[in-house]
């Protein structure tokens, strides 16, 4: 018994210590994956804490953990790419409001051989209805992610339900985009993916852009601000000075500036 | 170094709880024990991350302990690695000792020693295995990712480590980087390795001067 109380003791006065490392405010955003791993928020945020003086800690997981942990109040602000979900967020008061902040495009990629012949085609739907028909090797998040939903919707779109043929020529991975694609590269499988992760991913082998620019590819970012009334630990005032900042001229134009590879990531939208 | 903080810190707490139940658990005979002991040995297969979601929903603000604020911190990372590495220290210095005691259990009983007495001594007399028994923990804490990857968050400059950080490169692509951090994170726990052997040959060498 001593021996515990002992353990707890320790576990808080580290604890003390660990908090006061962050001297002013800080606030922690949960976060898609894509926004981080394409560098944009070490484009970002570095131009906020400079004009704001807070400090913005980034945990980024899928948009599906991403909102399961805002809802159990373990976040300041919300930034995903999953509309529905997000709405409901908000429905649900978890959420104050939600804005659209910025906007780019999912990508059909595989290799270049090609097997099920969908390179060039201009109708993702129709491109993906062929891959099923060949039964050509699909790997797929399989995670609940903004682009896990963006994919499911798309195969609900062309009449298929891949599921059927999960572990055949359908692959789940389970896990983030980026080790998504390192499973597609290595075992030669078409994948729907955002273009920002792509843009920046290292390891494309002879991957390439198949399928792109249907309009139905649009993948919207929106970003919220988890309701203090839910979640009293929510630093409201410098959450929601990190929200209008994004949404600002100054936010908007920033985002935009980001660039990989001489190529433009993410389209600031909020002003529209 | 992130990731050597909290990993020996881990370590060491691990330790301390770890060593007086492994010893008490050598020395002790009571009703049950040998279910305790596949129990404990058991634990020493903990995934890790399940363990980072046990710690998670308890320090989660919806938890029960989310009043203290101590998600996505070094301290969240200490406690899961240390709930991961207890029973390995527990399980193998229970081994370690339980061999010791069998030596020495004739003579404890003609000391008339107490149980904590006993414990005391056959810690002091088996240090120098319980080091390794300590490096095993440490080696555990040190490459997992699953655990503080779920309640740290892998935030930059705040709780990203060795491993997390490899997590991530792995997952950008950039497969090269991945690997050299690996190499980075063997050469630190190599050091750390050594530096406890070291300490060992001159505490024999001292104690026999």
């Amino acid at each position: 018994m001593k021996r515990a109380v002992a353990f707890w003791a320790l576990t808080l006065a580290l604890g003390t210590i660990g908090s006061a490392y962050g001297q002013g405010a800080s606030i922690l955003v949960q976060s898609t994956t894509s926004t981080a791993n394409s560098g944009l928020y070490d484009h970002l945020l570095p131009e906020f804490e400079r004009e704001e003086g807070i400090r913005v800690d980034v945990v980024a997981v899928g948009t599906g953990q991403a909102i399961r942990n805002a809802r159990n109040c373990d976040g300041d602000v919300l930034l995903v790419h999953a509309k529905d979900q997000e709405v409901a967020f908000v429905a649900d008061g978890m959420g104050v409001e939600r804005f659209d902040l910025m906007y780019n495009d999912f990508v059909l990629v595989g290799p270049v051989s090609d097997p099920a012949g969908i390179s060039g085609m201009a109708d993702a739907q129709e491109a993906l209805k062929r891959v099923a028909e060949a039964e050509k090797p699909f790997a797929s998040r399989g995670d609940a992610s903004g682009t896990h939903s963006a994919e499911m919707a798309l195969w609900a779109d062309a009449g298929v339900n891949p599921m059927a043929a999960s572990g055949a020529w359908y692959r789940e991975t389970g896990s983030g985009m980026g080790a998504t694609l390192n499973t597609a590269v290595g075992m030669e499988a078409y994948a729907l993916t955002d273009r920002a992760t792509w843009v920046s991913f290292a390891n494309k082998a002879d991957f390439e852009i198949l399928v792109e620019g249907d309009e139905d590819l649009v993948n919207q970012y929106g970003v919220i601000l988890v309701n203090p009334r839910r979640c009293p630990s929510v630093d409201a005032a410098a959450g929601q000075a990190f929200v209008d900042w994004l949404l600002s001229e100054d936010g908007q134009s920033v985002i935009a500036e980001f660039r990989v590879d001489g190529q433009q990531l993410f389209f600031p939208n909020a002003q529209d | 170094m992130l990731s050597l903080r909290v990993s020996l810190t881990a370590t060491a707490l691990a330790c301390l709880i770890g060593l007086p139940l492994g010893a008490l658990l050598a020395v002790a005979r009571f009703r049950g024990r040998n279910a305790l002991l596949v129990l404990v040995n058991a634990l020493m297969g903990l995934p890790p991350v399940v363990v980072g979601l046990l710690v998670y929903l308890h320090l989660s603000r919806s938890g029960p302990l989310g009043f203290l604020g101590l998600l996505y911190t070094p301290t969240a990372m200490i406690v899961a690695q240390t709930i991961l590495i207890t029973p390995i220290v527990v399980a193998l210095s229970r081994q370690v000792l339980d061999d010791l005691h069998a030596e020495y259990a004739e003579q404890f009983r003609s000391l008339c020693l107490g149980r904590g007495q006993a414990v005391f001594a056959l810690i002091w007399d088996g240090r120098y295995s319980l080091m390794t028994v300590g490096l095993a923990g440490f080696g555990r804490a040190v490459a997992e990712v699953g655990a503080v990857i779920v309640v740290g968050g892998n935030i930059d400059h705040l709780t990203r480590v060795m491993t997390t950080a490899i997590a991530l490169e792995t997952s950008k692509g950039d497969l090269p980087l991945a690997l050299g951090l690996g190499l980075i994170l063997m050469t630190l726990a190599l050091a750390v390795n050594a530096m406890v052997h070291g300490l060992r040959v001159t505490a024999v060498r001292y104690a026999h001067a």
